[in-house]
């Protein structure tokens, strides 16, 4: 089942990062063109050669086309595929057929909440108040809404099956999550993913920045409880036993792990933002109309 | 004898003669595009900071052959694929659970992903090498770093005895600035 986590993830690193690349080509070119010093050295070999002839574009959007074609059923296959390495295990928690959805919807969930929390300070940064607008931030949020409602859903679910299906180990660990020793990390899960998004429902909510920010905080919280619940609270002791001496208690390299991984995201997050276009430049310009004669270019 | 050095001959061919037009406006170089291709020109450039179907339309390029890269890419990632897990399973057979020795269903995700990845790759390739390989006299063309900013541009390549018409052609389509390369 591991191989399929190498084959699912690997693949999905990959042809995400290639998308990444080939999308920022046409504004690499474009700020080389106005860049200088060493910025204007690296911008010319990242942008190769990057003119925007009709030659390349005609290509270039042929390829993109299809690059974002492969790379949406990529989303779910990924995510089904890592819910399926926790769904063939035998491990009570685990061994459900609802995990593809409910990780594919919680992917999505985390991740828009991600966006937001990254996008509110980069908005702020670097001025782009123009250009991702309150607009952008309600859709945003109304996708959090409805993803974050299927995850609650699944969590209804999950519990349901549990109870319903009268296995007496299923039915234990999820007493064990609720009233366990790990309750608080449950209830944490439940509140941030389950409730707080309720707020969403408010267009008030939906257009504040400040209020976003603060639930997709939440909601990021909620996420890695999410994580940590069904991971460690689902090993935790002897799954066939609960309540069985179990517990687990974070060491110094668990917690240097984590802090590890943020440092990881934020110091290539930073670097990029720093010296790369943070929004496509080329696709902000093609929403716009373009310049005609006896008409007014539009801001 | 002066010898030819293989790499200024790749990276900093000679320049190609002919015409440059600068145009602020889209419908004029949709203008000067069709009064081109009315007038026998089908080798010149076009270069626009974003793409447009407008621009598409007027050049009626046959699709672009990416297409087949990706195609090809992907049934050859998903045969990889079956491959891979099949020949694995028989060249070091293993019963497990009474099970067939090559079971398809868990292989079919193996095949999946192969599928996406060698599509993915093979069209990236297609692009490079369609797009910045293939793309014959690109380094030579004469180029405006405006191009990528908020200018559209066209290049005609023409003798010089043929470009003082190329260059009417272009000032009466409406270009804001022609110059010879």
């Amino acid at each position: 089942m591991l191989i399929w986590d190498e084959f699912a993830i690997g693949t999905y690193f990959t042809v995400s990062t290639v998308f990444l690349i080939m999308g920022l080509i046409p504004d690499i070119a474009a700020v080389r063109d106005l860049a200088t010093g060493w910025r204007k050295k690296l911008y010319a070999i990242t942008a190769v050669g990057w003119r925007g002839t009709n030659e390349q574009w005609r290509h270039y959007t042929r390829g993109y086309l299809y690059l974002a074609a492969l790379a949406t059923p990529l989303v779910l296959s990924v995510h089904s595929v890592v819910s399926w390495d926790f769904a063939m295990a035998l491990v009570p928690g685990w061994h459900a057929t609802l995990f593809a959805p409910y990780f594919v919807a919680g992917a999505i969930y985390s991740g828009v909440a991600m966006v937001i929390t990254l996008l509110v300070p980069i908005r702020k940064l670097f001025h782009l108040e123009e250009i991702i607008t309150i607009h952008h931030f309600e859709n945003l949020a109304k996708l959090c809404l409805l993803t974050g409602l299927i995850v609650s859903m699944s969590y209804c679910t999950e519990n349901f099956t549990a109870w319903f299906g009268g296995n007496p180990h299923e039915r234990a660990a999820f007493w064990y999550r609720a009233f366990g020793p790990f309750w608080w990390a449950s209830w944490t899960m439940n509140i941030c993913n389950g409730l707080l998004p309720w707020l969403l429902w408010s267009k008030k909510v939906r257009t504040s920045v400040v209020a976003l920010f603060v639930v997709s905080i939440f909601v990021n919280v909620g996420m890695w409880f999410e994580r940590f619940v069904i991971i460690v609270v689902s090993l935790a002791g002897e799954p066939f036993e609960r309540f069985a001496n179990a517990t687990y208690n974070p060491t110094w390299a668990d917690w240097g792990i984590m802090a590890g991984s943020f440092g990881w995201f934020f110091m290539w997050f930073l670097l990029f933002v720093k010296n790369f276009p943070a929004v496509s430049i080329s696709e902000v310009k093609e929403v716009l109309p373009a310049p005609r004669r006896g008409k007014a270019v539009a801001a | 004898m002066k010898l030819v050095n293989p790499l200024t001959a790749i990276f900093h061919p000679p320049p190609t003669p002919g015409v440059l037009g600068v145009f602020g406006h889209l419908d004029a170089a949709l203008e000067a595009i069709r009064q081109l291709r009315k007038g026998g020109h089908t080798d010149f450039t076009v270069y626009s900071p974003v793409p447009r179907h407008e621009l598409e339309d007027a050049l009626d390029q046959p699709v672009s052959p990416v297409r087949m890269f990706t195609l090809i890419g992907g049934i050859a990632g998903c045969a990889i694929g079956a491959w891979l897990t099949l020949y694995m399973s028989y060249d070091w057979p293993i019963v497990l659970g009474g099970k067939p020795i090559g079971s398809i269903p868990p292989y079919v995700v193996i095949m999946f992903e192969m599928t996406v990845l060698f599509g993915a790759l093979s069209t990236i390739l297609g692009i490079a090498f369609n797009a910045l390989f293939a793309a014959r006299r690109l380094g030579t063309v004469a180029y405006d770093a405006r191009f990528t900013n908020d200018k559209f541009g066209i290049f005609v390549p023409s003798e010089s005895a043929r470009q003082s018409q190329v260059e009417s052609l272009l000032r009466g389509a409406g270009a804001e600035e022609v110059r010879r390369a």
